[in-house]
């Protein structure tokens, strides 16, 4: 196994462990928050789209990536500005 | 420093925000600031890899992210509250799909358009493991069949929640466990053969569309047997999976931002699924298997006995006697939109000197937490819901419960008939209380599909009628008091 692999597993094994103890505490009023949230985090997968679109050429990869970028756009401002209206109302009445 | 390094730099910091923002949004107080701090982080991801990219394709980059802004953007401002739960589900799967489509844009790019050998008069033949590396390869198919499930899984659920399919009830094929059974054979031998079999252009997009192809049909084969009801733990857990195939999508262009988020979300998912199950007290298989409900037979008002009918009118008289009012709010409030009404007579009871609690079971409604949500919206102050194991001791002692659009979550099957399909999940004791107002459209049956003696105790009054509007008439009957 090459270092940068190796080292990818690492980090892939330790960020579960770290999102388990974090979530393994949360009280139920935050579970549909944290889920929108923690979904709004999954689109990171923006950054790998945004790899993908390596040539100005419309080639078949290049239509592809924008349609990833596009999906992961969605995920990321819909799922942040959603959670972000539902915590409002949770703590922005005192 | 060179450009590579100030991403880096940039994806360390990213991976630290990323942790901060979620220990953050696990607590009431600071979850605002940690959803924030994650898309501070999201930012700084972004903007690492564009500095670290050679060229940049702004048109691509530009129309990508001009579609998605707008699409998300206004999904997120105009969705109604009570539709949270398929909304989640759809951009789950917008998730799912972003990870499956990025490895396929990067195996076509190389795996096809680089080995396209037709300037050179000669076919290259290298199979994907060579062109891409062999842990790339791999890990794109990875990404390819779980984000491609996630993708068609959660476009199911959110179906089911919005009751476009079959209004949410289980679609049973035949055979359905062989069928899928053998899918996923057939796609392990497709992940084998496009890693390191395939070669050449024509083979590899055959082995890339047959993956696709039954990922997605196997997404959509593992969703429609599971009833409505039990989409919160389908929707945690197909979560759970997007972060996974994001994460493996990190694998394939290199980049440690991605697998670390992916690889939290893909933990965070799996947690809140066994969260889900416990509170059902149903195994997660139990849940995948599907079919829950269908097996019982439906029973309708026939086989109720000594029901007690009552009006606006007498319940407000009962409720202006009561010291102490438990609200127990289900999937029917949502269904009806009665949050706000619900919140009006709660106050009108406050003023009057009643305490008002809400009891809150960790299932009601179609998403975990989807009762708190929708009584924040009614600004309910979160001191006043309760968690189940909290209250539970306290119904002996109330005057009045008031049972809105719940069912299953309330009836004492649970815990009195060891025979009840339900029998061990943990339910309110509301039946323990000293009067139950009941407010139901109808005797039909709740998601297990069985009868509900709660209705047919002394002490429980049924209110036949839309929540919200049962909720408005009492209030306007206590009013006049």
């Amino acid at each position: 196994m090459t270092g940068p692999l190796l080292l990818g597993l690492y980090a892939f094994l330790l960020a579960c462990f770290v999102g388990f103890e974090l979530i393994s505490k949360v009280p139920p009023t935050l579970h549909t928050p944290l889920m929108s949230g923690a979904n709004a985090i999954s689109g990171i997968t923006i950054v790998g789209a945004l790899v993908a679109a390596k040539t100005t050429e419309p080639t078949v990869s290049a239509i592809l990536a924008v349609a990833a970028i596009a999906f992961a756009t969605i995920n990321v401002i819909g799922g942040f500005l959603v959670t972000d209206r539902m915590l409002r109302m949770f703590g922005g009445k005192k | 420093m060179t450009a590579a390094t100030l991403a880096n730099v940039a994806y360390l910091l990213s991976s630290a925000l990323f942790i901060l923002g979620l220990k953050r949004l696990s607590k009431v107080k600071t979850a605002r600031a940690g959803n924030q701090m994650a898309a501070g982080a999201m930012a700084l991801a972004v903007v690492g890899t564009l500095v670290e990219m050679e060229t940049i394709p702004w048109q691509w980059v530009v129309a990508g992210v001009v579609i998605g802004g707008l699409v998300g953007g206004i999904a997120a401002v105009k969705v109604e509250m009570t539709s949270m739960p398929e909304m989640v589900a759809l951009f789950n799967g917008f998730g799912g799909a972003a990870s499956a489509v990025v490895a396929l844009s990067i195996f076509w790019g190389t795996g096809i358009e680089g080995l396209d050998g037709a300037e050179h008069q000669i076919v290259d033949l290298r199979t994907a493991a060579s062109a891409l590396g062999g842990a790339e390869a791999f890990t794109s198919a990875l990404s390819i069949v779980i984000g491609a499930l996630t993708f068609t899984g959660s476009i199911i659920a959110f179906m089911k929640l919005n009751g476009s399919l079959r209004n949410g009830k289980p679609i049973l094929l035949p055979a359905r466990h062989l069928i899928n059974g053998l899918l996923v054979l057939a796609g392990l031998g497709c992940i084998a053969w496009f890693t390191g079999v395939a070669a050449g252009p024509d083979q590899l997009l055959t082995a890339v569309g047959a993956l696709t192809g039954i990922s997605l049909l196997l997404g959509i084969l593992l969703v429609i047997p599971i009833g409505g009801a039990d989409m919160p733990v389908v929707v945690s857990l197909l979560h759970s999976y997007s972060g996974v195939a994001a994460s493996a999508a990190g694998f394939v262009v290199g980049n440690p931002a991605l697998i670390i988020a992916g690889a939290m979300v893909g933990a965070a998912g799996l947690i809140l699924t066994q969260i889900m199950c416990v509170a059902m007290n149903r195994s997660l298989v139990n849940v995948l298997v599907g079919g829950f409900g269908e097996a019982a037979t439906a029973e309708d008002a026939r086989d109720y006995e000594n029901v007690t009918s009552t009006g606006p009118e007498e319940t407000a008289m009962l409720l202006e006697s009561a010291s102490s009012v438990i609200i127990v709010p289900g999937y029917g409030l949502a269904v009806a939109q009665a949050q706000h009404a619900i919140h009006e007579l709660d106050q009108e009871l406050e003023k009057m000197g009643t305490t008002v609690r809400y009891a809150i079971h960790p299932v009601a409604g179609r998403m975990p937490g989807h009762m708190n949500v929708l009584l924040a919206e009614a600004n309910v102050p979160y001191e006043k819901l309760v968690e189940m194991e909290a209250i539970n001791g306290e119904f002996a002692t109330t005057d009045a419960v008031i049972v809105l659009g719940a069912n299953d979550v309330v009836n004492p099957s649970a815990i009195e008939d060891p025979q009840s399909p339900i029998a061990g999940m943990p339910i309110l004791n509301v039946h323990e209380a000293r009067s139950v107002f009941v407010i139901k459209r109808s005797l039909s049956p709740g998601y297990a599909g069985i009868k509900n003696p709660l209705f047919e105790r002394d002490n429980s009054m049924m209110l036949f009628g839309d929540a919200k509007k049962m909720v408005q008439e009492t209030l306007k009957e206590l009013r006049e008091l």
